[in-house]
């Protein structure tokens, strides 16, 4: 118990919690969408983030041929390298997640069966990733070339801000903004929202099912891979089984803030960062990921739907 | 698709009492003889080519046969999703270990202890987390399977991430020895546990508790509406399958004279929930045939030991997606309306 670095390291603990926090935001989308539309865990969302680390590094190290060694980009150049892994990332996790509701889900959607069989579907399906990358690359962690020179971009107390951190923050906070507006202002949104009350009626209203829940995925996968680059940025580093843990919060995210409402999501992945960088401070890491499953057992008891649960009824997903 | 279910259940129907009795005693007696399948020509397909036959037969196969057993009446009987199950195995593993090396008492004198605490641990878990429905259920048990795993890491009293090692082999009953060297005991008291386990399962689910459980997990509201306890029902239910897990964990301690954390990753709990949904949610049968292949194929394909996942989940998914009620699944609902309404005499007959 160490109280005395709250004070102390008050703007640090609360900019990290941050980033993480809307790191959090964006994988916790994977798994609330796919939940508004299937009602369904989607398990294999922290594979589906695994595989868009490994998109952003094999582009910055094969395609653009960087390493340990090179020198950090500036101008024109770094914009659009990062823009490129950015776009690869998002690609292939976004990709992946419609491959897989299609391997795993959509045959046992169409028969109607419990969900506990799409869930060992998923599970399957996730280990067929997981196992998959770590034969390819032979259980060897791979590391991110760095390719923005980490200078803090203005002080806050007497900590820097670095532009990492920042740009992690902006460029989630944006992207979170982008897909709330998708899905309470366009077409499809207005689509997904319409299966996720109801699959039946939506149908009756000359909804194509297959073609919402593809576009769930795809939006949901995608975010996932945003969020897999702004890791890399941040952390530097990957492994085939780097999804695990990170999945396992977000999804813990996702049921904080009330499991199928966006905002819920939001909500719920920022209060995950910022408790899991206090906990981390005052009790000492190892603590971090009970004292988070403490905060949910507490919060689930006394608001059973999560934080937010159904009461942001427009926004739901 | 035939259904092998429902034909073996109306074989099973047709024959007399002792014709089923010959049946169970043949099934018996060659599943104890299981240990020594290796030995002879004709069976050494049997052998599994890196580990021990005799101990895969022990670890992980009746292990998870018992542990699928426990996880059934939570997962299959009563309907509730617990991703956590390893949290009880890991209580059990936990108490043998510790009372083992700390304490004069051997393991059969631990084996009720450990069964009681996971036991109260998940009554304690179950308490305030039942209220919960579904997924959220779900996630809290599965917090639950990872804080006892860290707790496990950061204690002194639980070795940190070395575990435990010498936990001590049960004295030998009946001159039944049980070490390294003799695994069919183990195999014979886990098959003990099995028969007992499959026995117990079969008579709650004619009585009232099974009727309750069939209510929670077709509709929780209207099982609380008919004037079932629910909660209670279900805290019962949690609670026996916890006390399973407990009692293979301490024989899993004893087997394998050494607990260390990383036995107990959600991996288990996953592998357990696969063996039970597998192999057919809410049917015994169809439940130990799942864990029983589910164990022994990565045991029995390791010779392609670095794809040995992948097939796994490959056959996961293609298993799911050609039978999703499992390999043997339980009767549907509406053939046992048809077979137990007599049409003339218009009373139930036996279920």
């Amino acid at each position: 118990m160490n109280f005395s670095v709250v004070v102390s390291q008050f703007w640090p603990l609360l900019i990290n919690g941050l980033a993480l926090g809307f790191i959090y935001v964006l994988i916790s989308l994977g798994y609330t969408m796919v939940y508004g539309v299937l009602r369904l865990i989607n398990f294999a969302n922290s594979e589906i983030f695994m595989v868009g680390t490994f998109a952003t590094v094999i582009v910055s190290r094969n395609f653009f041929g960087f390493n340990q060694n090179t020198d950090p980009l500036h101008g024109f150049r770094l914009f659009y390298t990062m823009g490129l892994c950015l776009l690869a990332s998002m690609l292939v996790s976004g990709v992946t997640a419609v491959l897989v509701e299609i391997v795993a889900y959509r045959r046992l959607r169409a028969k109607g069966t419990n969900r506990l069989a799409s869930l060992i579907s998923a599970i399957g399906v996730s280990i067929i990733l997981q196992e998959g990358v770590r034969i390819l690359t032979h259980s060897v962690p791979m590391s991110n070339p760095r390719l923005l020179r980490k200078f803090s971009v203005v002080t806050i107390g007497d900590v820097g801000l670095r532009v990492d951190t920042l740009i992690v923050i902006v460029f989630a906070a944006v992207l979170f903004f982008a897909v709330d507006r998708f899905v309470t202002k366009t077409l499809l949104g207005k689509a997904i929202r319409a299966v996720s009350m109801s699959e039946e009626t939506s149908k009756l209203m000359g909804i194509n099912l297959n073609r919402v829940i593809s576009a769930t995925f795809l939006i949901g996968g995608s975010m996932t891979g945003a969020a897999a680059f702004l890791y890399e940025m941040v952390y530097e580093n990957t492994k085939y089984n780097v999804g695990f843990s990170i999945g396992l919060a977000a999804f813990t995210a996702a049921v904080l803030g009330g499991i199928g409402n966006l905002r819920g999501a939001f909500y719920g992945g920022l209060a995950l960062g910022l408790t899991e960088q206090f906990a981390a401070a005052i009790l000492g890491t190892q603590w971090k990921s009970v004292t988070v499953f403490l905060v949910l057992v507490l919060v689930l008891l006394f608001k059973p739907n999560g934080l937010f649960g159904e009461a942001v009824q427009q926004t739901r997903v | 698709m035939i259904n092998i279910r429902d034909k073996g259940a109306e074989v099973w129907e047709n024959w007399n009492r002792p014709k089923r009795s010959t049946f169970v005693v043949l099934l018996i007696a060659a599943v104890v003889l299981l240990p020594f399948g290796g030995n002879f020509s004709f069976t050494s397909f049997l052998n599994t080519p890196i580990s021990s036959y005799q101990a895969v037969l022990v670890y992980p196969v009746g292990m998870f046969v018992l542990m699928a057993l426990g996880l059934n009446i939570v997962v299959g009987k009563s309907g509730l999703l617990d991703l956590g199950y390893v949290a009880f195995f890991a209580i059990g593993a936990y108490t043998a270990a510790i009372l083992g090396t700390k304490t004069h008492l051997n393991i059969w004198e631990i084996l009720p202890i450990g069964m009681g605490l996971a036991m109260l641990s998940g009554v304690i878990l179950g308490l305030p987390t039942l209220r919960l429905r579904g997924d959220y259920l779900a996630i809290v048990t599965l917090g639950f399977g990872e804080i006892v795993r860290i707790v496990a890491v950061n204690n002194r009293a639980t070795g940190g991430p070395n575990g435990i090692a010498n936990v001590p082999n049960p004295p030998s009953v009946l001159g039944i020895q049980f070490d390294l060297l003799h695994m069919q005991g183990f195999f014979w008291i886990i098959l003990v546990m099995i028969l007992l386990v499959i026995w117990m399962v079969r008579r709650l689910s004619v009585r009232r508790p099974g009727r309750a459980w069939e209510a929670i997990r077709q509709d929780e509201d209207v099982a609380m509406l008919m004037g079932v306890p629910t909660l209670r029902y279900k805290i019962w239910s949690f609670s026996i399958g916890a006390a399973i897990g407990g009692a293979a964990g301490v024989i899993f301690a004893a087997k394998s004279m050494y607990v260390a954390p990383e036995m107990f990753t959600f991996n288990v709990s996953v592998l357990i929930l696969s063996c039970v949904v597998f192999g057919g949610m809410g049917n015994i049968w169809g439940v130990v045939l799942g864990a029983t292949i589910l164990a022994y194929l990565p045991e029995r394909i390791r010779f392609i030991s670095n794809a040995r996942q992948l097939v796994f989940g490959l056959a996961l998914v293609i298993i799911m997606n050609v039978r999703p009620d499992g390999l043997l699944p339980r009767k549907k609902r509406e053939k046992i309306q048809k077979k137990s309404v007599d049409p003339i005499a218009g009373e139930e007959s036996n279920v």
